[in-house]
């Protein structure tokens, strides 16, 4: 078919044909693209050559960040915890000297440079451009600072700087609260650019970097302002043209007392452990204490190695934040929260009793009460009281694992606070979903049904930071009422003086439930777990603790196990390694009747709550309720073990 | 004997186009040599980037279109496998997710899609040749953005729109029709004057643009007015407005740049070398180098009218363009008329990455050019 074949073939030229006509198109669009270009350097290099060129002989001028000074941290009565000073450092930049070394033997000579500023500077210079001004020495005292500027004309490349430094004038005191800044690493960097910062951060050279200092950088750090200034060839500023001011950083006021705090972790003293004391009305925490700690005034010029190596590497942890980041098995602290997941669950009545025979048998498993030949009859209120195991033992069986991480989701126990500071741990809320997803082997995964007893009296999987008893306990003081607990009761703008609270989200809680403002349990409820509470610190194990309190108060012991006992053993505190040994616990509130205070105790290896917890506890609730201090200051005394009367409660 | 071996050699490498390539690179070279005077290092790297490179145009040279062409889907797929992987699972470095760690070192499968594409594009419309439809736009529509999608979304921007550009030449000479084509510049221009007249008032911080994060925003607006952000941006496009304006006519003369040699020029070696180019050798050079982009893109266009086939004229159409974008980009956000994306300047500035997608480029349209007479008979 000759015609068809034509077709084609006609249809093929005139497809070239289109095609060229798009090609010469394309070919109009790259000469107007260009020819627009040519204009624009025509513009730029020939019509206002003489502008550009001024431009670029007075380039020479440097536009220069000015940063802002850091906002300062105050407790909630106006002490202040952060605070910068200003000092003279000398400082290189790399890229305008020739010979470093030789510079900095020359400086040496000038002014005093130690190995350990050496040390550093060389550590700076390997993170750093090379057109960064890096210091050698921080900290220049008035005789060396005019030692320098009289030999300055010999030195290009190496100037003196007015620079900020943080001081935490309190050292140790409050300093997991606080936290440090230090000078900013290359990740730090990344998540500044990260964040469309960077350009903010010119001419800052720290940023926080844990506690407070770092989760309200953003409020800390202020606006950098900037100088257009001109400079001589070596790049010095010789004059000042125009200057937008920085904006300094906002204040912070945080909700700790700081006397507060200071009593607990003297109460603490050389003891590992945590003190967490919560208003349970509003969920400021009013003391957040963790010991061992730190001074932070090591970090922020740069911690040198002898420093660092003592504390990253000490047994005690003295970096660990422990309200925030230790998880401990709750023990009988566990225990009112239990009678009050009962009682909503439709578990338990308040009068229903049980006969106590000092034991639970699961199978032919025998699970211990303390107390040997049991407690007799045992209601709830006396449950707590007197702590007796075999009830919750019983309690737990009744309930099953699910239902009680039902219960207990809601109060906080295995989820964050949303407390504002990082690094919260979420501790463990046992259920069958919980262990499934937690380990790998199939009969790992399996849930037995004789682990949920010990569940009941707060052992076995439990475990929770001293911050989530705290706010649980907190829950219960206020009715039900959910507060996240904070840190930073204000944020001061200091131009304008405007006070603003700080929103913190909504948190979810362990079954992924956003946390609801109350709680609504049955005031009736309520009532039976604040007597037992009641009856504790009057009747039950922390009655000598608690002697001649001038308030009422509310609050039980716990002993959280660190090392299982084989089932006939007998838990000897003396034959157990002093780091094997029991951690002390004491969850309270006072007045009971309205109450101002929250406090969650634990001391580590303290052994019976009673003994070590319950003291400090004591001490922190005197303080805020009455103002009076601890007669001996310093560290809580010891109770010993509980009299022959009150020997029939366990712990 | 040994000059038949070389003819043998280099006997699929297009005089003309080598030419170009090879003056380009020495004015590349040139410039390197005078933006890295502080780094020596990597004057060398680059001569060691060029030797890669080269060797990749010349593997490139020696194989057909019809090779292409069968390579095309397989190496979009990947591309577009390579994308996914690093959106689920990407290196995030500067803010972005653009690598993925293979282990022993990290790659940017952006990269492969600046040529996977217009293969990919040409090949789809290669096989729809006996009656390109309406709707054959529309599908070339869908396996152009699916990709660019994922690139926009790292961010990379820079990427974006050269891979985006890539698919639209081949879309474009495929015969899209001009009645979509001439509305879509007019707005283009229209919604840029709009920005430009506005820019008092749309770039207020509480002014939120639709479809923009707000890092695209404000790279606008420091466009249109750098000063708002002397320590950021900012400064990229007034300081290399300065390095290009007072180069003058004649420059000031190789390594006397003072923008250049005060460190006044951000990423002098790399996104903002012409800077250094136009400072140190005027608008003379810059005529030059514009002259020497011409010639390379007409001698592109020239191969591709003379190539035998639909998918051979598509490819070697695009490939060209895409080298015309890459200068328009780069040159128009030095002399601050276009905004601060990535883009480097073709040939010329500092990266391996790039000069090897660009030498592949290149082999791919000599191997066109060689090919030609082969088909036809």
């Amino acid at each position: 078919m000759p015609g068809a074949g034509a077709t084609e073939l006609k249809n093929a030229e005139e497809e070239i044909r289109a095609f060229h006509l798009r090609l010469v198109a394309a070919g109009l669009l790259v000469l107007a693209c260009f020819a627009l270009l040519a204009v624009r350097f025509f513009y730029l290099q020939v019509a206002n050559y003489d502008e550009y060129q001024a431009a670029a002989e007075e380039n020479r001028i440097s536009i220069l960040p000015i940063p802002p000074s850091r906002g300062l941290i105050t407790d909630r009565n106006g002490v202040v915890l952060a605070r910068n000073f200003s000092a003279y450092t000398l400082e290189i930049t790399p890229s305008k000297v020739a010979d470093l070394d030789a510079t900095i033997e020359e400086l040496a000579k000038i002014v005093e440079v130690q190995p350990r500023d050496r040390r550093r500077f060389q550590k700076l210079l390997a993170e750093s451009r090379t057109f960064d001004s890096l210091p050698i020495r921080t900290r220049l005292t008035d005789e060396e600072v005019a030692r320098f500027a009289a030999h300055r004309w010999r030195f290009r490349g190496v100037d003196i700087k007015a620079r900020l430094f943080r001081q935490y004038p309190l050292g140790e005191v409050a300093a997991h609260v606080v936290g440090y800044i230090g000078r900013i690493s290359q990740k730090d960097q990344e998540m500044l650019e990260e964040r469309e910062l960077a350009a903010n951060y010119k001419g800052s050279e720290h940023i926080g970097k844990i506690g407070i200092e770092q989760s309200y950088e953003r409020e800390l750090h202020g606006i950098t302002g900037s100088e257009q200034v001109e400079v001589d060839a070596g790049g010095r500023a010789v004059r000042t043209l125009s200057r937008t001011p920085p904006v300094a950083g906002n204040n912070l006021v945080l909700t700790i007392d700081i006397e507060l705090q200071r009593i607990a972790e003297e109460a603490l003293g050389d003891r590992k452990g945590a003190v967490v004391a919560i208003d349970p009305m509003t969920g400021e925490l009013l003391a957040f204490a963790s010991r061992p700690a730190f001074d932070p005034n090591l970090f922020v010029d740069g911690i040198d190695t002898a420093n660092w190596d003592a504390l990253n590497g000490s047994p005690d942890k003295p970096l660990l934040n422990r309200p925030l980041r230790g998880a401990y098995p709750p023990g009988s602290t566990y225990k009112p929260f239990m009678a009050l997941a009962a009682l909503n669950a439709g578990k338990r009545r308040p009068e229903q009793t049980i006969s106590d025979p000092g034991y639970f048998m699961f199978g032919n498993h025998r699970f211990r009460d303390d107390k040997v030949g049991g407690h007799g009859v045992v209601d709830m209120v006396k449950s707590i009281v007197v702590s007796c195991d075999t009830y919750y033992y019983l309690l737990a069986n009744d309930m099953g694992v699910d239902t009680i991480a039902r219960q207990m989701a809601p109060f906080g126990f295995g989820s964050l606070t949303g407390i504002d500071i990082e690094g919260e741990t979420a501790g463990v809320l046992p259920s069958t979903w919980w262990k499934a997803k937690r380990f790998r082997r199939p009969e790992q995964q399996k849930w037995y049904a004789g682990e949920t007893i010990s569940i009941g009296i707060g052992q076995g999987y439990n475990a929770y930071t001293p911050l989530q008893l705290a706010h649980a306990t907190a829950i219960i003081a206020a009715d039900g009422l959910v507060k996240t607990p904070r840190l930073v009761r204000h944020v001061h703008d200091v131009r304008t003086d405007a006070r603003r609270a700080v929103e913190l989200p909504i948190t979810r809680d362990a079954l992924g439930q956003p946390r609801p403002e109350r709680l609504p349990f049955k005031p009736e409820h309520l009532a039976v777990i604040k007597r037992g509470l009641e009856g504790v610190p009057i009747a039950g194990t922390s009655a000598r603790a608690f002697a001649g309190a001038g308030y009422v108060s509310a609050g039980k012991t716990g002993t959280a196990q660190v090392f299982s006992l084989k089932q006939n053993e007998k838990y000897d505190a003396k034959r157990v390694a002093a780091h094997l040994r029991d951690h002390a616990w004491y969850m309270a509130y006072a007045p009971a009747d309205k109450p101002r205070i929250a406090v969650a105790v634990l001391v580590e290896n303290g052994g019976f709550g009673a003994q070590s917890a319950a003291p400090i506890a004591r001490m922190v609730f005197d303080y805020h309720l009455t103002g009076k201090r601890p007669d001996k200051p310093g560290q809580a005394p010891f109770i010993g073990k509980p009299d022959a009367a009150s020997e029939d409660e366990d712990d | 004997m040994i000059r038949r071996a070389l003819a043998r050699v280099f006997a699929n490498i297009d005089p003309a186009l080598g030419g170009i390539v090879s003056l380009l690179l020495l004015t590349g070279m040139l410039v390197m040599y005078s933006a890295t005077y502080d780094q020596p290092g990597r004057f060398v790297d680059q001569a060691r980037n060029f030797g890669v490179a080269f060797l990749v145009m010349w593997v490139a040279a020696q194989v057909p279109p019809q090779t292409l062409l069968r390579l095309a889907v397989p190496v979009y797929l990947v591309g577009v496998g390579l994308l996914l992987a690093v959106f689920l699972f990407g290196v995030r470095k500067k803010g972005a997710t653009r690598w993925l760690n293979v282990g022993v070192t990290t790659i940017q499968p952006s990269e492969i899609m600046k040529i996977a594409m217009p293969l990919m594009i040409a090949w789809y419309f290669h096989k729809h040749e006996t009656l390109v439809r309406v709707r054959d736009f529309a599908a070339a529509g869908v396996l152009l953005l699916v990709p660019v999608g994922l690139i926009a979304k790292q961010p990379d921007l820079g990427t974006a729109i050269l891979v985006f550009a890539a698919g639209v030449y081949v879309m474009f000479f495929a015969g899209l029709s001009w009645r979509l084509i001439i509305p879509a510049v007019l707005f283009g221009v229209a919604a840029a004057a709009a920005v430009v007249s506005f820019e008092e008032r749309i770039c207020q911080p509480e002014v939120a643009w639709p479809g923009f994060k707000d890092y695209q925003k404000h790279r606008i607006c420091t466009l249109l007015d750098p000063a708002s952000d002397p320590l950021g941006k900012g400064f990229h496009t007034i300081q290399s407005t300065i390095a290009v304006g007072s180069g003058g006519i004649t420059g000031k003369g190789w390594l006397k740049g003072t923008q250049t040699h005060l460190e006044f020029i951000p990423e002098r070696h790399t996104d903002f070398i012409f800077a250094v180019y136009a400072e140190e050798f005027g608008l003379l050079g810059i005529l030059v180098l514009l002259l020497l982009y011409c010639l390379l893109i007409g001698r592109g266009l020239v191969i591709a009218a003379n190539a035998p086939t639909y998918f051979s004229r598509l490819l070697a159409g695009a490939i060209t363009m895409i080298f015309f974008t890459y200068a328009f980009v780069n040159m128009g956000m030095v002399s601050g008329i276009l905004p601060v994306v990535g883009v480097p300047l073709p040939l010329v500035s500092y990266g391996g990455t790039a000069l090897v997608t660009l030498f592949l480029g290149i082999g791919m349209l000599m191997s066109i050019q060689k090919h030609r007479k082969l088909v036809q008979t």
